[in-house]
């Protein structure tokens, strides 16, 4: 009985625990948006940013995408060729990678690559008392740290995500049309035909943007929230990955749920 | 718009004042810059920072219990206290980094607690603050680091700035490793690029947090002599948080001891060596037994043992 009532007790307090966090993320995500304006105003700052996250990542989407793409190919024309559909190919690694692969894909990596290493830097910077030095200086830390980091985060994922999406067809490509011998016409043609703009493309940008802002805020607040050890910056950093991996998961199965009913 | 003067309101210029390198017009014999406390004359009687009846807490522990102190322009004042006596608690409450349970803390006549976050960042922009370790920005280099409050609050241009950061750094004997990053820097320069930093804008009150530990003894001398050097230079008020008894009172115009959350012992340094009280007595001659106990509370060792024996 007493384990149970221990075991309840642990419940409510985990739960209580994470609805607190969640208000205070929703609050820290307000103030990062009403401090956002020197983000823009000083250009620079989110440039620098954008570099950090996004072309420091560009080695890891570009290779990525590259063999996902050719897995798609490989797999693709071996079902396709049951149904002696194997002109469809180019379709099926489009649409794949469009609508699911590219942005969930690539913001999984870009949460291990960028999101880590801001988790890691705005730690850091608390951990030796940065912050606070600029706080002291009369320079808002939020302003001047995390709201450009943020914003590099939120431009730089759709971006990667097309990039990643780009490479996924030419490997796609690689394998079905020059490796196996698919039908170069086809496989573009059908293509064209069967993409739709809005409905696909669009739709995988939407999600992309949606990841790289909860991705961004996931990174900016576990830097800012972590505990000013060694110890807590570890911590903070894995909590970044493995909530970010589980948030564009989520946040994937709601958006899929809304964009692709097959209306 | 501020604009940090080329030397804080002195005859001569802050780098020929403060600095302990020769200068063009200054053979290399010439007599070092002077070590005496400033006159009394020279303090003003309004003060720069006052704390009325402060009380603190963190939750349900009391860290501050009722202080008072003031400290006027032109003084350099040391406070000086055991681990968790809340000396750092009583410097972040003067920064407004935390805001006092009861009482009043006013910094140039303008009340902490009664403060907008504008207002509390402009007052801000006439303090300066060196933390324990520096806290250097590691992304910067040192030109940058002592560039960041002058880019960040003025409109200066580039060849102004590029004069001031080199005539602070030249102030603290490092205008050749303005080109340095921070991970290139042993502890005593990074300290003094730090303080550099924190007088970018020639502010009314520097902070000082632990500025002597970790040091080795020539860091700490130089370091010591150019507090006092800068502080007489700018004629701001100075408070620094420190541990080294020694140093400190050979610097300092006054020392504040802070025990339990309240000043027990005050006075000029002279004062402070002659002092019989207990708590003094043992910090000043760093002894074992005395008010301040040396171990923390625990149950006597031969309970221990009897439960042992149990």
């Amino acid at each position: 009985m007493n384990a149970l009532l221990e075991l309840l007790r642990k419940i409510g307090a985990m739960t209580i625990d994470g609805v607190w966090r969640l208000g205070f993320i929703a609050r820290f995500f307000c103030v990062v948006l009403r401090y956002s304006g020197q983000s823009f105003r000083r250009l620079p700052l989110t440039i620098r940013e954008i570099y950090f996250s996004g072309v420091l990542s560009l080695l890891i989407i570009l290779v990525s995408g590259l063999f996902v793409g050719m897995v798609l190919g490989l797999q693709g024309y071996d079902i396709l060729q049951r149904f002696g559909s194997i002109d469809a190919l180019g379709i099926m690694v489009a649409l794949s990678l469009l609508r699911e692969l590219g942005p969930v894909v690539a913001g999984l990596l870009f949460a291990s690559r960028a999101g880590s290493a801001v988790t890691a830097e705005i730690g850091l910077m608390k951990t030796t008392e940065q912050l606070q030095a600029m706080d002291m200086m009369a320079v808002n830390p939020i302003a001047r740290v995390v709201a450009p980091r943020f914003w590099g985060g939120v431009i730089s994922m759709p971006l990667l995500a097309a990039l990643f999406s780009a490479m996924g067809i030419l490997g796609g490509w690689l394998i079905g049309v020059v490796a196996i011998g698919v039908d170069d016409g086809a496989f573009w043609s059908q293509m064209r035909a069967s993409v739709d703009f809005r409905y696909d493309v669009l739709n995988g940008i939407i999600k992309s943007f949606v990841f790289g802002m909860a991705v961004s805020l996931i990174a900016v607040f576990e830097g800012y929230d972590c505990q000013p050890t060694a110890e807590g910056v570890s911590r903070a950093i894995t909590r970044t990955v493995v909530s970010s991996a589980l948030v564009i998961l989520a946040l994937d199965f709601v958006l899929t749920s809304f964009m692709f009913r097959g209306l | 718009m501020i604009v940090p003067s080329m030397c804080a309101g002195h005859p001569q210029p802050m780098n020929q004042a403060i600095s302990n390198e020769p200068t063009a017009n200054e053979s290399p014999s010439s007599e070092p810059p002077s070590n005496e406390p400033i006159s009394s004359e020279s303090i003003s009687n309004e003060p720069v920072v006052r704390l009325e009846q402060v009380r603190f807490a963190y939750g349900e522990r009391e860290i501050l219990r009722g202080v008072d102190f003031a400290v006027h322009r032109g003084q350099l004042v040391a406070i000086m206290g055991g681990s968790g006596s809340g000396k750092t608690t009583l410097l972040r409450l003067i920064g407004g980094q935390l805001h006092a349970n009861a009482g009043k803390v006013t910094v140039a006549g303008q009340d902490l607690g009664a403060l907008s976050t504008s207002a509390l960042y402009a007052l801000r922009r006439r303090m300066g603050m060196l933390f324990q370790f520096g806290a250097l920005f590691t992304d910067m280099s040192v030109f940058d680091n002592v560039a960041f409050p002058l880019r960040e609050h003025t409109d200066l241009p580039f060849e102004l700035i590029r004069d001031l950061v080199l005539m602070k750094l030249h102030a603290v004997g490092l205008r050749g490793a303005a080109a340095l990053m921070p991970s290139e820097l042993s502890g005593g320069m990074a300290r003094r690029v730090a303080l550099a930093r924190a007088v970018a804008l020639d502010p009314l009150l520097v902070l000082y947090d632990e500025p002597f530990a970790g040091l080795d003894p020539i860091s700490l001398g130089v370091t010591g002599q150019l507090i006092r050097q800068l502080n007489d230079a700018l004629g701001a008020a100075s408070i620094m948080v420190t541990h080294d008894v020694r140093v400190s009172l050979e610097l300092v115009d006054y020392v504040y001891f802070v025990s339990d959350g309240v000043i027990v012992a005050r006075g000029t340094p002279e004062e402070i060596r002659a002092s019989d009280d207990p708590f003094v007595h043992q910090f000043v001659h760093a002894e074992a037994h005395g008010p301040v106990p040396f171990h923390y509370p625990a149950p006597p060792l031969a309970s221990l043992l009897d439960e042992v024996a149990a």
